[in-house]
């Protein structure tokens, strides 16, 4: 790919993204909100893909794209009457004014900072291979710790859905 | 050529919309759309640095993220079932009425 495809293709992505994530904001029925986080979530795949993250890429489609958004429409059919109704958000404009006051400080932060950066084109030849690697070698113990925080989230989510009659 | 600022920026956005998404939403299951989007804000990052920042192991930031997203599916799967238990309890999911800590 050569660079101007890139650069339009990012742009575009983070349009996309920003976009969808906007109307996450604005649209008041729930369901509509999780169609357009998944819109988001695909975009912000597309910018990882941009930045030679490929493998990053295909967990993010299938994890945030695939798994996540089907549990949040689960939880939003799971729960009716509450699930639909957003009703009259509360507290817009001073929260508007702290997401923008955050946005701005993280903004400025980024582009004051002299950053070390390098360009290389041809970076990550193959990041499938060497994430396994890294995970296999430097980071082992973060692995295997997150093997366990799985294995207790399912444990703990079974257990909190669980109808309150079959208690021993 | 893409630069890091510019990663940056758009990560910087992505976080405040989804602060914002956070806090507006009176929802539970609103509120964890506005935390999955900061966090993806923090992936787009990671990555962001993990392609340009001068550093002796790049892939780092690849693997950083692969580990957000995993807490962040484990944090989603609890959170979703905290709402469905919470709705059993109280016919609504509403975070501004959920005072029952309270006394």
């Amino acid at each position: 790919m050569d660079d101007a495809a890139v650069v339009v293709a990012f742009w575009l992505l983070a349009l996309l993204t920003l976009g969808s994530a906007l109307m996450v904001a604005m649209v008041r029925d729930l369901v509509h909100a999780v169609l357009f986080l998944i819109l988001s979530f695909v975009g912000v795949a597309g910018l990882y893909i941009t930045l030679s993250a490929d493998f990053v890429a295909v967990v993010q489609v299938l994890i945030y794209a695939g798994a996540i958004s089907v549990l949040m429409i689960f939880a939003i059919l799971l729960t009716p009457r509450s699930g639909r109704d957003n009703a009259a958000v509360s507290y817009k404009a001073p929260i508007s004014v702290v997401a923008g006051l955050v946005g701005a400080v993280i903004v400025f932060v980024a582009l004051k900072t002299d950053w070390a950066t390098v360009q290389e084109d041809d970076r990550f030849p193959s990041t499938a291979a060497a994430i396994g690697d890294a995970l296999l070698d430097p980071f082992v113990l973060p692995f295997e710790v997150a093997s366990v925080l799985l294995v207790v989230a399912m444990v703990g989510a079974i257990i909190l859905v669980r109808p309150p009659e079959e208690e021993a | 050529m893409i630069d890091l600022e510019q990663v940056l920026v758009v990560g910087a956005l992505l976080f405040s919309i989804g602060l914002y998404v956070a806090l507006s939403r009176r929802n539970a299951v609103g509120v964890l759309m506005g935390i999955e989007l900061m966090l993806n804000a923090v992936n787009l990052n990671l990555v962001g640095f993990a392609r340009f920042v001068d550093s002796p192991r790049p892939i780092d930031g690849q693997v950083f993220s692969v580990f957000v997203i995993t807490v962040a599916a484990a944090e989603a799967a609890v959170a979703l079932a905290l709402a469905v238990a919470v709705y059993r309890l109280r016919q609504s999911i509403d975070v501004d009425r959920l005072n029952i800590l309270k006394w």
